[in-house]
């Protein structure tokens, strides 16, 4: 059992980025700023582009959001698998110890980047499948 | 000093007010007490509405209401069901529970929740009232226009718009408290891989809160302005579009599912193991699951929107993002599943409810999946499947889990137990009424029965599901009736149950029986997810005041603030006690929403005033307070801040929060401006109607970000001058920054009146104008705030080292400059570009 070392908050030590809240929330937002992108673009390109039929550009456009979407969250998941895996403290991981607390942070993000990955292929391939304004 | 003598003053300090000073209590066991009983008897009134409607519906061809009357009842039963039960029971459990699940002794504003739960009553009773004088709102729970612009000339949709925004502001209010909450009211050591699993599903959803009501608040402001000052944002012969009101709508509503879903399934989450006798499995992936629901359920609004014509694209992503939802939704479910095969689980009425949640909630899940797939909605749509489909989801998500949660969280309430044998009864009342009233549903509507209709026609199919639902729905109600007559029923004689009844592991089973006002004894530092479990003598040591805050030497409400990633301790927050003045801002604001309703506007801005009056008393006499030491020894050789400023105050996350939620309605007028530029070829129009469209110039709204980033920089120059204990150029750069900020705010009024923009010629002209009305009124509350922070340092209640206020207030200006970029760039450069 830890003992739990309390030790008054220490503004000037900062935080690595992979150990901060926000880490977790960023694959699902780039999920969200991909799924935003991809509804804006093609609802202006669907109602004001002069030959909605002819896609290629906006194909174009949905490729681009996709490689940048992609890659990053990809990116995310990486650095948090490397996070989680590294070290590898003692199972179960549920203690008050700041590397279970980064297997944690780790894990649950290379989850989330897992999840958000798959739901961003998920709106690439409406573009693949359905591909049509009408 | 002896413990009995510490025990002593630490209760004089959290004592509950007695007599009829009771109703100014604001510490969140009264106030999430009373939030509970409201919102479970506005669910009983919703209840009995649906009761009335299965009457109407049991038979073909009934009259025994009008047309009119079941417009009314239905569309309350939606509002009520959704507005004043489902979002509020969830904060309410949320403001009694959470604090004690983080061995907090309150949330860090007791004032706010007390605020937003009179907010809330006052509300509720207004709107639910329209019913007994025949106005109420008729036009469903989504209040489409233009149904509800140009054909229902009554106040019954102005009850809705403006009764409802005022009850929203409440949610959003228990939204910030909840946030900072979990965030910042954490024991030491509770890093955020120790938070209960309750703990994370409230700070997603309190988020989504944040960014799901903002919406429907700009959406209802749109609405009420077409309707008092006919601004024509849905009236498609000047321009408008009602579509534009179901992406606002939705935006809203389908998070809402969620909002509303996830609250019951963290009750699950405390339940489950429990009954298991076994830590969760799968922690890790139920943070996932509550977190990936969260951001996916904002990408789902559309799928309420099939059948309207919109772009196969558009209806393609939504789809897609519709199934992808659950997977994050199973995985959870599938946690559950599996702690409960590992543990040694014990029968009780709560497991029972919980079972009986996840599966009425699967089945809903599944129908769900069905109507995701488009072609599938576009025969569904507006049918009794749909009806079917929804109940499953919410009664199974929702209502099972609350129950459950009533099962469980009673004795650590009120110390008594709830029947286990009247449980039981209630249970398979409730389960059998329910899928005998339900499941038909989905039938009828297969077979083509639509919604919404106050009867039908024999001899279509119809008549045998139709009485089986309404005697299911009776079954179902007289489940209800027994839980009711259980919870009510006085237990004077049964004895007090033991602490940690149910032998749970997480902290809010701590609480003495009978529970004592503090919340709890000494904050213990925590370094497991099931302490009462896992840490030896846990209990034996918070009850002799071994950890933190065993005292109250000053006689003050105190409770601990800590870091948001790993719990380090950082500050002694003092938190206000009782008063009046919470229940008396509710009713003043109230009063600005009700008298607006009846458009007696004389009346409305002398309540609006009084509630302004009410809150800068409350602010003044009860917020940022200058404490009479800089540092307390909080115990166990710790000392601690009494006062910090900035990102490491909880005001100043409450402020931050704030205006995240405002800046997404902003967002949403900016969106309804783009969207009308969408749907017209030429948008701005340059004639519209014999008449030119005019528009607010290039000049006037680029002098008014100019201005305005004056302002701004002279705020925070304040800050600065302030932090350095320079009062003459503190308020020199105060007089600045508010003269500059009038100044922006007529030069942004005056672009548009200058050229003769008419709100409510064109909707051009109306969304112009709604982003010019928008930014003033900030730019006026800026002004305020400064005017206020000026007053707190010439009062000496401001100085260098005690600066929350202007901290906060340059946040508040950091998002308006935004807002006024925004607006400025929106209104005065995009028309040269559109």
């Amino acid at each position: 059992m830890m003992t739990g070392s309390i030790r008054k908050h220490d503004e000037s030590r900062p935080k690595p980025i992979r150990d901060r809240l926000w880490w977790v929330v960023s694959a699902p937002s780039l999920w969200a700023l991909h799924f935003l992108a991809c509804y804006i673009t093609a609802a202006i390109w669907c109602e004001k582009a002069s030959h909605p039929e002819q896609m290629s550009f906006l194909y174009a456009l949905i490729t681009g959001y996709s490689v940048v979407a992609l890659v990053g969250i990809a990116a995310v998941g990486w650095l948090s698998y490397r996070n989680f895996r590294r070290g590898d403290p003692p199972l179960p991981y549920d203690f008050d110890d700041p590397q279970d607390r980064t297997h944690f942070i780790g894990f649950t993000t290379f989850l989330l980047a897992a999840l958000s990955g798959i739901a961003t292929l998920f709106t690439v391939l409406v573009f693949v499948l359905v591909g049509t304004c009408d | 000093m002896s413990t009995e003598e510490q025990t002593e003053r630490l209760l004089k300090a959290w004592e509950t007010p007695r007599g009829w000073r009771y109703w100014s209590a604001v510490n969140n066991s009264e106030v999430g007490l009373w939030y509970t009983l409201t919102a479970f008897a506005f669910f009983l009134f919703g209840g009995v509405l649906a009761l009335i409607m299965r009457i109407q519906l049991a038979v073909p061809d009934n009259n025994w209401l009008t047309p009119d009357q079941y417009n009314q009842i239905f569309t309350m039963h939606g509002s009520v069901m959704m507005f004043l039960f489902a979002v509020p029971i969830l904060e309410a459990i949320s403001i009694m529970l959470l604090p004690e699940m983080m061995g907090a002794r309150d949330l860090p504003f007791p004032r706010l929740s007390a605020y937003g739960f009179w907010c809330f009553l006052i509300g509720g009773i207004f709107v639910c009232g329209s019913l007994f004088f025949g106005v109420g709102p008729r036009g469903g729970w989504f209040m489409y226009p233009p149904m509800t612009t140009e054909y229902q000339t009554g106040v019954g949709p102005d009850i809705w718009l403006l009764g409802l925004s005022f009850i929203e502001v409440a949610s959003i209010a228990a939204a910030v408290e909840l946030i900072v909450g979990a965030l910042k009211c954490r024991p030491p050591g509770m890093r955020l891989n120790l938070i209960p699993l309750y703990a994370w599903y409230i700070l997603v959803v309190a988020v989504m809160i944040l960014f799901a009501f903002p919406p429907l608040i700009a959406g209802d402001l749109l609405m009420e302005l077409e309707r008092a000052l006919d601004w024509p944002f849905f009236d498609a012969d000047r321009g408008g579009d009602p579509m534009l009101w179901q992406h606002l709508f939705w935006i809203f509503g389908h998070p809402e599912v969620y909002i509303v879903f996830l609250p019951s399934i963290a009750l699950v989450a405390m339940i489950v193991p429990t009954f298991a006798k076994t830590p969760m499995a799968g922690y890790g992936w139920i943070v996932l699951a509550a977190v990936g629901t969260g951001f996916l359920s904002f990408g789902l609004w559309v799928h309420h929107m099939f059948t309207t014509g919109l772009p196969g694209i558009t209806i393609g992503i939504f789809s897609a993002a519709s199934e992808a939802v659950a997977i994050p939704t199973g995985v959870q479910i599938f946690c559950f599943i599996a702690t409960l095969l590992i543990g040694r689980v014990t029968k009780s009425v709560c497991l029972l409810f919980v079972l009986a949640g996840l599966a009425t909630f699967i089945i809903g899940g599944l129908t769900g999946v069905m109507v995701a797939i488009a072609p599938f909605d576009y025969q569904a749509h507006d049918t009794y499947f749909i009806v079917g489909h929804l109940h499953y989801v919410l009664v199974g998500g929702t209502i099972f889990p609350i129950v459950a949660g009533f099962y469980y969280y009673y004795p650590f309430v009120t110390g008594k137990q709830l029947s286990e044998r009247l449980g039981t009864l209630a249970f398979w009342l409730m389960l059998i009424g329910f899928n005998v009233a339900f499941f038909p549903m989905h039938l009828s509507g297969l077979w083509g029965m639509p919604r919404r209709v106050y009867t039908y026609p024999g001899g279509m199919g119809f008549d045998l599901p139709n009485l089986i639902s309404s005697g299911g729905a009776f079954v179902l109600g007289a489940g209800f009736v027994v839980l009711l007559w259980d919870v009510l029923r006085p237990k004077g004689k049964q004895p007090l149950v033991k602490r940690n009844l149910w032998n749970a592991g997480t902290l809010e089973w701590s609480g003495q029986v009978p529970d004592k006002p503090w919340g709890i004894r000494s904050i213990p530092i925590i370094t497991t997810r099931y302490p009462l479990w896992e840490q030896e003598n846990l209990l034996t040591d918070i009850d002799e005041g071994k950890f933190y805050l065993p005292d109250a030497e000053e006689g003050l409400r105190e409770t601990m603030v800590t870091s948001t990633v790993d719990a380090e301790p950082m500050q002694c927050l003092r938190v206000p006690g009782p008063t009046f003045l919470t229940m008396f801002a509710a009713l003043f604001t109230g009063g600005v929403f009700i008298f607006s309703t009846y458009h007696w506007w004389i009346a409305a801005g002398i309540s609006g005033l009084l509630s302004f009056g009410t809150i800068v008393t409350w602010l003044w006499t009860g917020t940022a307070l200058i404490p009479e030491k800089a540092t307390k020894d909080v115990g166990r050789g710790l000392t601690l801040p009494t006062y910090v400023s900035g990102p490491s105050a909880v005001g100043w996350w409450a402020m931050f929060i704030t205006m995240l939620g405002d800046m997404t309605a902003f967002v949403s007028l900016v969106f309804g401006y783009f969207f009308y530029w969408t749907v017209h070829d030429t948008f701005p129009p340059t004639e519209f109607d014999g008449r030119s469209v005019a528009g607010p110039g290039v000049f006037w709204p680029l002098a008014t970000i100019g201005l305005s980033v004056i302002a701004w920089g002279s705020v925070i120059a304040a800050r600065h001058l302030n932090r350095r204990d320079r009062p003459v150029g503190f308020y020199l750069s105060l007089t600045v920054s508010v003269t500059s900020a009038g100044l922006a705010a007529a030069s942004l009024f005056w672009g548009p009146y200058a050229n003769g923009m008419d709100p409510t010629h064109h909707v051009y002209s109306a969304s112009v104008c709604v982003l010019v009305l928008w930014t003033i009124v900030h730019l006026v509350v800026g002004v305020v705030m400064l005017l206020y922070c000026g007053a707190r340092r010439l009062a000496g209640r401001m100085d260098a080292t005690h600066d929350a206020d202007i901290v906060n207030v340059t946040l508040y200006w950091h998002f308006l400059v935004l807002t006024v970029a925004m607006t400025g760039c929106v209104i005065g450069l995009f028309p040269l570009v559109a």
